[in-house]
């Protein structure tokens, strides 16, 4: 069984957790064309590589940020969002 | 079975990436129906050892979308011909498909697909539960008391075939008309000028051409970066497993949306089994025993006298996934190089079709007709093809 560790409740089995996606910037929905936008809201980067993506613990209704390898199944590290939100610069992508 | 090259030639009319089916279809109909045969296939593994040798085998056409169901139809067509074509025989075995609904709203979207796929000359029909119990005495009515059944779509022309015969059909017509295969030959880059492309590097050398057909599923947005093109495709594993061989008992194929199981028996008696996609993005294929456990529970809730019968083997391959369900084919906006991906977990049965369409798309440079509805263009414009509602299983 697969473990993530969740910033709030400790290492946990994946099948507790649900992926949220990648953390992607929003552009100005009122100053982006209509094609910025869709690209938002439908392109993804489906290449692998060391991502930075939301995660869910369900349990508790735990919203963090995942550092994950996806070409090798690694999770690299756990955060809480907040500590994305404050760091931005370094943490996205 | 195939011509073995020993290089690459300095120039071809055509370089098709992935020699799974895809690709050899592609390169087949471009030989017989369009007379271009300076055509190479680069392959960085083996002849359908990606997704085309890791599906479950399933064949249908009962489709939610016009556009999906004409485009599967005329796959089910052409399927039903390939082996007198190839003088190979894929044992193509018509079996009939239930889609099984365990509540009023599945109910209601199998009646919804019947209308369409009728519409359309598809035989597909709502039925109830008596008649599931008539056709399949063996199941469990009440699938352990959680999930009744009751009703079903019926797919009278869903079949099963042998996947691996279908790229080496369409592998050895291909390389029987000129076509080169080339296999262990990893594409590194694409060259473009001015908007078009010119050329393809490999790990074998340079290769000048004016047109690429990309076939490589899940290692669609690997190719895709060297264009900078951008597309929805994301990538999770698909996993899959087969029983030990019994005697035949299951003539149908059972699908259960709510159970998140398909299920076959083959001609050797095994029975493969399918479920859903792995929860998050991977770029791998490893198997994990997490799905086993969760898939043998739901076939033991419809099958409960399976409980003795041996999982064999566990795989898994690499689903290039789109948000409305439906692939991503056609031009681009790169002149020259043409896409057929985002065939997720429902690529199989369209081999025959994709191969057909893209060849008419690469030979004239204009997409075909039946696959306007899946083209790159459509998430900028917002006009999605929804086929979710007809996905085997809740992905």
């Amino acid at each position: 069984m697969k473990l993530l560790v969740c910033p709030l409740n400790g290492p946990r089995p994946v099948s507790e957790f649900a992926y949220g996606g990648e953390l992607r910037r929003m552009p100005d929905p009122e100053t982006c064309s209509d094609r910025e936008w869709s690209d938002y809201v439908f392109n993804r980067s489906g290449s692998p590589g060391i991502k930075y993506e939301w995660w869910c613990h369900i349990a508790s209704g735990f919203w963090f940020i995942a550092q994950r390898d996806t070409a090798r199944d690694l999770v690299l590290a756990t955060y809480p969002a907040e500590a994305a939100r404050a760091g931005l610069g370094v943490a996205a992508p | 079975m195939f011509t073995q090259h020993a290089s690459l030639k300095a120039a071809y009319d055509v370089v098709i990436i992935g020699a799974g089916g895809h690709g050899l279809a592609a390169a087949y109909y471009l030989a017989r129906d369009h007379g271009i045969r300076n055509v190479a296939v680069l392959e960085k593994g083996y002849i359908g050892g990606g997704n085309t040798g890791r599906n479950t085998t399933i064949i249908r056409s009962n489709y939610l979308t016009p556009e999906g169901v004409k485009f599967y139809d005329e796959s089910v067509r052409l399927w039903q011909d390939l082996s007198t074509d190839f003088d190979l025989n894929l044992f193509y075995s018509t079996r009939g498909h239930f889609t099984l609904a365990h509540t009023d709203a599945a109910m209601r979207t199998m009646r919804w697909r019947a209308e369409v796929n009728k519409h359309y000359g598809v035989r597909s029909e709502a039925v109830d539960a008596a008649f599931v119990k008539r056709a399949l005495p063996m199941i469990d009515m009440e699938c352990g008391g959680h999930a009744p059944i009751v009703g079903a779509l019926f797919h009278e022309p869903g079949a099963i075939a042998r996947h691996d015969a279908v790229a080496w059909g369409y592998g050895r017509g291909a390389d029987r008309r000129g076509v080169e295969i080339h296999q262990q030959t990893e594409v590194t880059g694409i060259r473009v000028q001015g908007g078009r492309v010119v050329g393809v590097e490999t790990t074998r050398g340079s290769i000048a051409t004016p047109k690429v057909l990309c076939a490589v599923a899940g290692y669609t947005p690997r190719i895709l970066d060297m264009l900078d093109l951008h597309t929805p495709i994301y990538i999770h594993p698909l996993q899959a497993m087969v029983s030990e061989p019994v005697k035949p008992w299951l003539d149908p194929i059972i699908v259960s949306g709510s159970l998140h199981v398909y299920v076959s028996q083959t001609a050797r008696g095994e029975l493969v089994m399918g479920a859903s996609l792995d929860p998050y993005e991977l770029h791998q294929t490893r198997a994990t025993l997490d799905f086993v456990e969760g898939l043998s529970a739901h076939m033991l809730d419809m099958f409960p006298f399976l409980g003795e019968v041996k999982v064999n083997r566990q795989w898994a391959g690499l689903s290039d996934m789109t948000p409305d369900f439906a692939p991503i084919m056609g031009l681009t906006p790169v002149e020259g190089f043409f896409l057929d991906a985002g065939w997720g977990t429902w690529g199989f049965k369209a081999t025959p079709v994709c191969g057909k369409t893209m060849s008419h798309t690469v030979a004239t440079g204009r997409n075909h007709p039946l696959i306007e509805g899946f083209t790159m263009e459509r998430f900028a414009q917002y006009r999605l093809t929804g086929e979710k509602g007809a996905a085997s299983v809740g992905h």
